[in-house]
């Protein structure tokens, strides 16, 4: 009996929420037809600052609500204590440049803002060059597109088995390890232990992810080169790695620096990566993962909002410099 | 202008579809909310089964909503607990489980969207949430039900001297998991002391089959937690309660002489590359397994013991049988100094109200009584109580037996886990990191307890 009563009770809160949220759905709906209607009769002196207001007026609301406000809000908590009840100055920034294990931080971040893009673009490059005069392209340009269709978190719990390492007196369940033993390594160190080098091999997991990505815009600025300049640069005697360097590099000039600026942002941006596999232990920790822990672990919003300033600042030249880019190219063409 | 004024028209008539549609539809929900579960008898006389929950009753056809972080199938348990109660008072409890519950709930009490209640599993999430201001006072009937707890689960559910939530479950930390099956065969006898402890697991060491001591201090973004559970069942154990309190309370710091000294007894214990890591690898690579694996290899004898909580059971492999006599049992971890009084760590989970309806309170009051608590240990195993009111005999499954007797036990020198009584910045912040750089990169003791101390809140 008190079961079929909780099935009953239940499908009617369902029923009920279901309701609910058509219902809202609808109103939405009804306003903005009244709104629409309104804009389109309005005629005269009024109507173009009317429609620019209706058009532009929703993106420009939600722009402030979701983007300005919490920056400034940001802004405004960096300068408080952990629980925003005591104004601090600018000891939280003070803490984040002079403590040793922010400095680590730091670093780590430095390296994954250099190593990880440069290596994804550069793979890509290669890739993207290879694949270009093999058959089946389609074919081999799919698989290595396909990790991008991977979350970050599900590539990281993948690479967690590769890197598992057990003692080499056990059976081996991580594939690198077994791999080193096969090739006559007896001992294999614990990986994800071993620093510096599990700062690279939680690297190559975001490699694994943006090469595809690289590899695919990159194939698309190859193919857009017209063959009159190749073939020019052929008649003038141009070959091989000559063909590379001085004609399909320059000429892709643009993109590979918007391709190269792009997996930056979402390099600063990674915390999946360090989350998952690590937790920011084993000197692995990296800003935005430190931000998280900051504000939602530890409940120090104010050094977690210091964090966040200070990777929002480092992100803010690279899309300056990428807009820039964009419109060069968007010129050129 | 004629011309345009046929289509606009048209449009009108359109429009005005939607619009009905809302406000009929809106009209029809806000209705049928108050209609469900609705009883007559609201403060009539219950009868039969029903009568023991007269004091609850004169709230037919009302709802509170609860939030926790217990998901399914235990909260299934849960809500089959109190649904005689809910189908007898007509107080429906609206249960949401939640995976980022901890994290969520801040958002929910400061957003003004809180729940009737929260189970908060952390003393310090609790004065969290009071410091918000929402959190409301227990009514007179749950204060009375607090007193068959023993008086410190009092001061955990308390706020400053406040009390604010009861308790409402409790779980054994100061367990150690071995298997009879393999001490039977190799005849080792369960330890009594501390020192037995240390004993055998030398014996079990130099006899060369399997290392004594498996460990895992792994648990996603929560790596660590293990490790604290080690050093606080080391100063509990080595120093008693009062020192823990000082200790947890920063009067006694990580640095003091006393936690350093049961830090280096954890690193003769934990560390000691002898006795660790059983069947998975040297001492670090106790940093990279994770608690739930640590165990297995208890099961095929590449090692002997575990420290872990209650809850552990959980973890076995299915068909493992868990008994005195079976694959797996666990013994109740000794006092390293034998003049503690049985010292017991562990958990639990505690209920705060966020509203003062008349509904919330009863259930309040349900939920503190030990009537209720007999009711969920007869649902379902993997469920204790600290309270003294609960019929021992209930408990079907030996883990839950053993642990229900250590946590009633009045000679016991009960605390709960220190590292969820400390501020967040160091009981799930700076201790965890710090305990687990101690394990996988063997940071000197000294570094570790000054780093964990200059994390400590001004």
């Amino acid at each position: 009996m008190p079961t079929a009563l909780l099935a009953d009770s239940a499908w009617t809160d369902a029923t009920i929420k279901l309701g609910n949220s058509f219902g809202a759905i609808a109103g939405f709906l009804g306003i903005l037809l009244v709104v629409f209607f309104a804009a389109g009769r309005a005629s005269g002196r009024l109507s173009r600052p009317l429609a620019i207001g209706i058009f532009l007026g929703p993106a420009v609301l939600l722009l402030i609500v979701g983007l300005v406000a919490p920056l400034v809000r940001t802004v405004y908590l960096s300068f408080y204590n952990d629980d925003s009840t005591r104004f601090l100055g600018g000891k939280n920034y003070g803490w984040a440049l002079t403590t040793d294990s922010i400095h680590t931080v730091l670093l780590n971040t430095l390296l994954w803002l250099v190593i990880a893009p440069l290596a994804a673009t550069g793979l890509g490059l290669v890739l993207a060059l290879l694949v270009e005069r093999m058959r089946r392209q389609a074919l081999y340009k799919s698989l290595i597109f396909m990790p991008m269709a991977v979350s970050l978190v599900g590539a990281s719990i993948i690479w967690k088995f590769v890197y598992e390492a057990r003692d080499s007196s056990q059976q081996q369940i991580g594939l690198l390890s077994q791999l080193a033993i096969s090739l006559g390594w007896e001992h294999p160190p614990n990986w994800i232990l071993s620093q510096p080098l599990n700062n690279f091999l939680l690297m190559a997991v975001m490699v694994w992810v943006q090469t595809g990505f690289a590899m695919v815009v990159l194939s698309a600025a190859i193919k857009a080169i017209p063959d009159e300049v190749t073939e020019a640069a052929r008649l003038d005697g141009a070959r091989g790695l000559q063909l590379f360097w001085y004609v399909t590099v320059p000429m892709i000039r643009t993109t590979l620096v918007v391709v190269l600026t792009t997996v930056m942002i979402t390099t600063l941006k990674a915390f999946d990566i360090v989350r998952t596999m690590t937790g920011g232990n084993f000197g692995t920790q990296v800003l935005a993962n430190e931000m998280y822990s900051q504000s939602f672990v530890q409940f120090n919003v104010g050094r977690g909002s210091a964090l966040a300033v200070i990777l929002f600042l480092a992100v803010l030249p690279l899309v300056a410099y990428n807009i820039v880019q964009l419109r060069k190219e968007r010129e050129t063409r | 202008m004629t011309q345009k004024s046929r289509p606009v028209l048209l449009r009108r008539r359109l429009l005005a579809v939607p619009a009905v549609l809302a406000l009929a539809l809106t009209a029809a929900c806000s209705n049928s909310s108050s209609k469900d579960g609705g009883g007559a008898s609201s403060a009539a006389a219950l009868t039969g089964d029903c009568a023991k929950y007269q004091p609850y009753a004169g709230h037919a056809g009302t709802k509170v909503t609860m939030y926790a972080s217990i998901l399914s199938p235990e909260s299934d348990s849960l809500e089959k607990s109190w649904a005689e109660f809910s189908s007898c008072t007509g107080i429906k409890i609206s249960y949401e489980g939640s995976n980022d519950f901890e994290s969520q709930l801040q958002v929910r009490v400061t957003g003004g969207n809180a729940p009737d209640f929260a189970i908060i599993p952390q003393p310090g999430l609790l004065a969290q949430m009071v410091k918000t201001g929402k959190v409301v006072k227990p009514p007179a009937g749950t204060v009375a039900n607090e007193d068959k707890w023993s008086p410190v689960w009092k001061t955990y559910g308390s706020v400053n001297g406040t009390f604010y939530a009861a308790p409402m479950s409790a779980n054994m930390k100061s367990l150690v998991w071995y298997s009879p099956k393999y001490f039977k065969q190799a005849g080792y006898e369960v330890p009594k002391t501390w020192a037995d402890l240390m004993a055998l697991s030398d014996k079990i060491a130099k006899a060369g089959g399997g290392k004594p001591w498996c460990g895992g201090i792994g648990s996603g973004t929560a790596t660590g937690w293990p490790a604290t559970d080690w050093l606080e069942e080391v100063v509990l154990g080595s120093y008693g309660g009062e020192v823990y309190d000082q200790w947890v309370g920063h009067q006694v710091k990580f640095s003091d002489p006393k936690i350093t000294t049961a830090m280096q007894t954890v690193a003769g214990w934990m560390q000691n590359p002898a006795w660790v890591n059983g069947g998975i690898g040297d001492v670090k690579s106790i940093a990279t397994t994770t608690f739930q694996d640590a165990g297995a290899p208890i099961l095929t004898n590449k090692c002997w013991l575990l420290q872990q909580a209650s809850f552990y059971r959980a973890q076995w492999a299915k068909g493992t049988k868990i008994a005195a006599d079976g694959d797996i049992f666990a013994f109740h971890l000794p006092a390293v100094n034998p003049s503690v009084p049985n010292p017991v760590e562990g958990g639990g989970e505690f209920l705060a109200a966020f509203s003062d309806r008349p509904e919330v309170q009863a259930v309040q009051n349900y939920l503190s009584s030990s009537e209720w608590a007999g009711s969920r240990v007869k649902v379902s195993g993997g469920w204790v109580s600290a309270n003294q009111g609960v019929d021992k005999s209930l408990y079907t499954d030996p883990i839950d037996k053993l642990s229900a007797e250590a946590l009633t036990d009045p000679a016991a020198t009960f605390r709960f886990d220190g590292s969820d009584l400390m501020p967040a910045a160091v009981g799930s912040g700076q201790e965890w990191k710090s305990l687990t750089a101690w394990f996988a990169e063997g940071q000197a003791i000294p570094k570790v307890a000054a780093d964990i101390d200059a994390a400590w809140p001004q």
